[in-house]
């Protein structure tokens, strides 16, 4: 039954929500989850997707496939959530300072690294790692330690491609804290790679 | 200290611009100043080559087709349809 619902997908124009949870519900979560860390929050989304789909049923014109059009409704709630972390990150007191940012990493006056985070070569920069499944393992670990808003970044920068206007559009950063967090966030990334698989 | 001596010593601003250069862009004079730092900062040219492995192993794991296994529970599914059939009824 799976594999003949799949060959159905988009081979029709209208929209059939009696259908939608068979035939989209996975891929729907799936696509959430990848985006978001966390399954509670996915499902949440997933059933919030189809509500807002079926509110606004009469919109749908078959010009995109029923996952095309599904899918954008749950991209944009994706982005909701990003948002709500970015605001909470932006208005953390002091924090708009990108020079106290990555202060850690360097030298407050000369601006050059701080012995103990000295970036030193740890194989990854010739030889692609990610065949290892112990590095992978460890990259994800590294990925998880950021916080939620630099994980959201780089998941749009990444992931979807998305131009740097509309990620900040979109989270309603500025391109200069764009960049700061970009920075830091690499910075922190670096150092717990190099830390952890030495 | 002149703007291009400063720039020499600068780190911090090194691994931004490599930053920005890597999924965006830096102006001409950028270009310049960040080729003058990496000429004399062998460890910022460590952290370029290894910045852009990481960007590209990250979109690796992250383009890869996820994981089949990942799927919906079907007590959560049934309360989804559920929930479609009783809006679609009203």
């Amino acid at each position: 039954m799976q594999s003949q619902n799949s060959t159905n997908i988009g081979l029709d124009n209208s929209a059939a929500p009696r259908l939608w949870v068979t035939r989209h519900a996975d891929y729907l979560y799936k696509y959430a989850l990848t985006r978001i860390n966390d399954q509670e929050l996915a499902r949440d989304l997933v059933q919030e997707t189809f509500l807002a789909g079926l509110e606004r049923l009469q919109k749908f014109e078959g010009k995109s496939t029923e996952r095309t059009w599904l899918t954008a409704i749950l991209k944009n709630k994706i982005i909701d959530v990003y948002r709500k972390k970015a605001s909470a990150f932006v208005n953390v007191p002091g924090m708009t300072s990108a020079e106290q940012e990555t202060d850690d990493f360097f030298e407050p006056d000369a601006h050059n690294w701080k012995p103990n985070h000295r970036p030193a070569e740890f194989g990854i920069e010739q030889t692609d790692l990610l065949e290892s499944k112990e590095f992978e393992l460890i990259l994800q670990k590294c990925l998880r330690k950021l916080p939620s808003l630099w994980l959201s970044v780089f998941t749009m920068k990444h992931l979807d491609d998305e131009p740097t206007d509309t990620i900040c559009s979109d989270l309603r950063i500025s391109p200069s804290n764009f960049w700061v967090i970009i920075h830091r966030a690499k910075l922190s990334l670096r150092e717990c790679l190099q830390k952890n698989w030495i | 200290m002149d703007e291009l001596t400063k720039i020499a010593y600068n780190c911090k601003k090194a691994t931004y611009l490599i930053e920005k250069q890597d999924i965006g862009e830096i102006t001409l004079r950028e270009k310049l100043e960040l080729k003058i730092h990496l000429a004399g900062c062998r460890v910022c040219r460590v952290f370029q080559q290894q910045s852009a492995a990481i960007n590209r192993m990250i979109r690796n794991m992250l383009h890869r087709p996820v994981d089949e296994n990942i799927k919906l529970d079907d007590k959560f599914k049934n309360q989804l349809q559920h929930l479609i059939d009783e809006q679609l009824d009203k």
